[in-house]
């Protein structure tokens, strides 16, 4: 079972909360991906609301584990500051951290991040990182105190699917013990099944289903390929090769031609 | 027989209340307004952007939206002649996120696509803003809310509906019917708040024709053409029921979009701010409750210009019914 800073997950769908045509079908597709962990951004939602802070409630009334987020933070104070916010709202110590470096391709800054999830987890938050694919970054992330890793797999949004396999390969390589989550760049269900494939322990999804035409149908269609993409890699994949391999033996078979 | 009209209290004055008192005073209801804060302003639909766009609307919302909305724009005509301007929606996007008019096109329908050529036909002033492609939703309209708001209160008052800003819970039990139509204001707990911000911006440098819609990837908006060389700028969605003033982000973003749409909405005035928080439902779409005699009309949403009408014929439409069944079995009983 996936375990994530000692908490015990059973879905490897993690989903976002932002973008959907409305609260009810985010919580239909909430409910048809089966995942126990969504992300709530603190931002906005929560500004200056006075008394019913009705889209809130209506996740909490899912009783799932909240990861908050960090999202549209520019600097590392302003990553700690939301971080602290997000503690007392949603009464968790869980934080996905964003720390974004380009305000138009929303690209991390990978050092302003380091520092952030170095602050933090000596404050003990429990950092999830949302970082690139690279190796250094990764390993100065978990120096500075994050037990599970959240890389891109293409930029958020793009929907473009696994875009570098071998950065891909190599970070999961290198930290075999650390739940590594893909976190942006997902279009399709396929490209979900691909990165569970390689041995990822979870995706992190929010426009592909939320953008979708039906996005409770696209929901449950993820939730079948992570599973799927898992089970392939437990089960160990076949590697390809070059030339064609006969499935049946052909030496003493009769020949007629 | 005088006196035998039904006699309704409608509670609120924004779009909701206003399109539902005159589709029962229309059918001969006698009608009061109570609207306590005895102007416009503190309606949503006040800052609401007065597009009757069901087709673009589908792109985030469900069937419905068309199914109730497509005849809006009649609606509107028929009751204010000359409100309604038919031109049609232009959707475009930068070079940068052409692609997402893709998405935009494969969500929606009841558009062409077209080229710089055709989107400098339609709106001569937006090639500066060189947008190689666009979606152009011909059968779309829109109108001026403040004015239609404006005129359909007088031509109420006109008609004989009564315009009360503060009433006695005696006098308000003394009706037959209560339409509730207070938006936010309403204690359902089914309510919540999305927060709208809104600009109008001035330029003489500038004439648009319909309303342009900028696609970016994080913050959809709309520029919608007012009268007197004004533009309405809008609007924001947050999750939040506070109605405080517009934040530098917001109108940052804002801003951003009218420079992108035209490079002379740098120097355009900016003339007002404005908030409004938008009733919603769960689902976002709107409901007509019938409770008792009272019936509430809410959780218009985005959509109120563009719902509000089918919501008053269907509000309108319990109460006689019901009127009627009830008159039927009077006389049954009376002449049996």
């Amino acid at each position: 079972m996936l375990k994530l800073y000692g908490a015990e997950i059973s879905s490897r769908l993690l989903l976002g909360t932002a973008q959907y045509p409305s609260p009810a079908i985010l919580i239909d597709a909430i409910k048809a991906s089966g995942t126990e962990i969504i992300t709530v951004s603190l931002r906005r939602e929560m500004a200056g609301t006075k008394s019913g802070d009705g889209f809130w409630s209506l996740l909490r009334s899912l009783e799932l584990r909240v990861l908050p987020n960090t999202a549209g933070c520019h600097t590392v104070k302003e990553a700690v500051l939301t971080a602290h916010m997000a503690r007392d709202v949603f009464s968790t110590d869980w934080i996905k951290l964003e720390v974004i470096g380009n305000h138009d391709t929303l690209q991390p800054d990978v050092f302003a991040l380091v520092e952030a999830a170095r602050i933090l987890s000596e404050d003990g938050f429990k950092v999830f990182p949302y970082t690139t694919d690279d190796l250094v970054i990764a390993e100065r992330l978990l120096e500075a105190g994050c037990d599970v890793l959240m890389p891109w797999c293409a930029p958020i949004g793009s929907a473009m699917g696994p875009l570098n396999l071998h950065a891909l390969r190599s970070i999961r390589g290198h930290f075999p013990e650390v739940p590594i989550i893909i976190d942006a760049g997902l279009g399709r269900p396929s490209h979900a099944a691909a990165v569970m494939e390689l041995g990822f322990d979870a995706v992190l999804l929010n426009t592909a289903v939320a953008k979708a035409g039906n996005p409770p149908a696209m929901a449950q269609a993820f939730a079948k390929a992570v599973e799927a993409g898992h089970q392939a890699y437990q089960a160990v994949v076949l590697e390809p090769r070059d030339m064609a391999v006969p499935s049946t033996p052909v030496i003493g078979k009769a020949v007629f031609t | 027989m005088p006196g035998n009209e039904v006699n309704i209290l409608v509670k609120g004055a924004g779009v909701a209340g206003l399109t539902v008192a005159y589709e029962l005073r229309a059918r001969g209801a006698e009608v009061t307004i109570l609207d306590p804060f005895g102007g416009e302003n503190s309606a949503a639909s006040w800052y609401a952007g007065g597009m009757l766009a069901p087709w673009c609307e589908r792109e985030s919302a469900e069937q419905a939206v068309i199914d109730l909305g497509m005849n809006a724009a009649n609606w509107w005509e028929s009751v204010i002649p000359g409100s309604v301007s038919r031109k049609g929606t232009l959707v475009v996007a930068t070079p940068r996120d052409v692609k997402e008019l893709e998405r935009f096109g494969a969500r929606t329908s009841g558009f062409v696509r077209i080229g710089e050529e055709a989107i400098s036909l339609l709106e001569p002033d937006l090639g500066e803003a060189a947008f190689r492609k666009g979606l152009f939703f011909e059968s779309e309209a829109h109108l001026a809310p403040r004015q239609v708001l404006t005129e359909l209160k007088a031509k109420l008052v006109g008609l004989g509906a009564r315009c009360e800003t503060e009433m006695s819970a005696a006098e308000i039990s003394s009706f037959e019917w209560v339409v509730d139509c207070t938006g936010i204001a309403s204690p359902d707990i089914d309510l919540r708040g999305v927060r709208g911000e809104m600009l109008i911006l001035r330029s003489k440098d500038i004439s648009l024709s319909r309303p342009i819609r900028l696609i970016h990837p994080r913050f959809p908006l709309y520029i919608v053409p007012r009268p007197d060389h004004t533009f309405m700028v809008g609007a924001t969605m947050i999750e939040s029921d506070a109605n405080g003033p517009v934040t530098a982000r917001s109108m940052m973003e804002l801003l951003n979009a009218a420079y992108t749409v035209h490079p002379a909405f740098g120097e355009a005035e900016i003339i007002e701010t404005g908030t409004g928080v938008r009733p919603a439902y769960p689902n976002n779409l709107p409901r007509v409750v019938k409770t008792g005699n009272c019936i509430s009309i809410n959780g218009l949403y985005r959509h109120g210009f563009l719902l509000a009408p089918a919501m008053a014929k269907q509000a309108a439409d319990m109460i006689l019914k019901e009127r009627s069944i009830r008159h039927e079995t009077h006389r049954e009983r009376t002449s049996a």
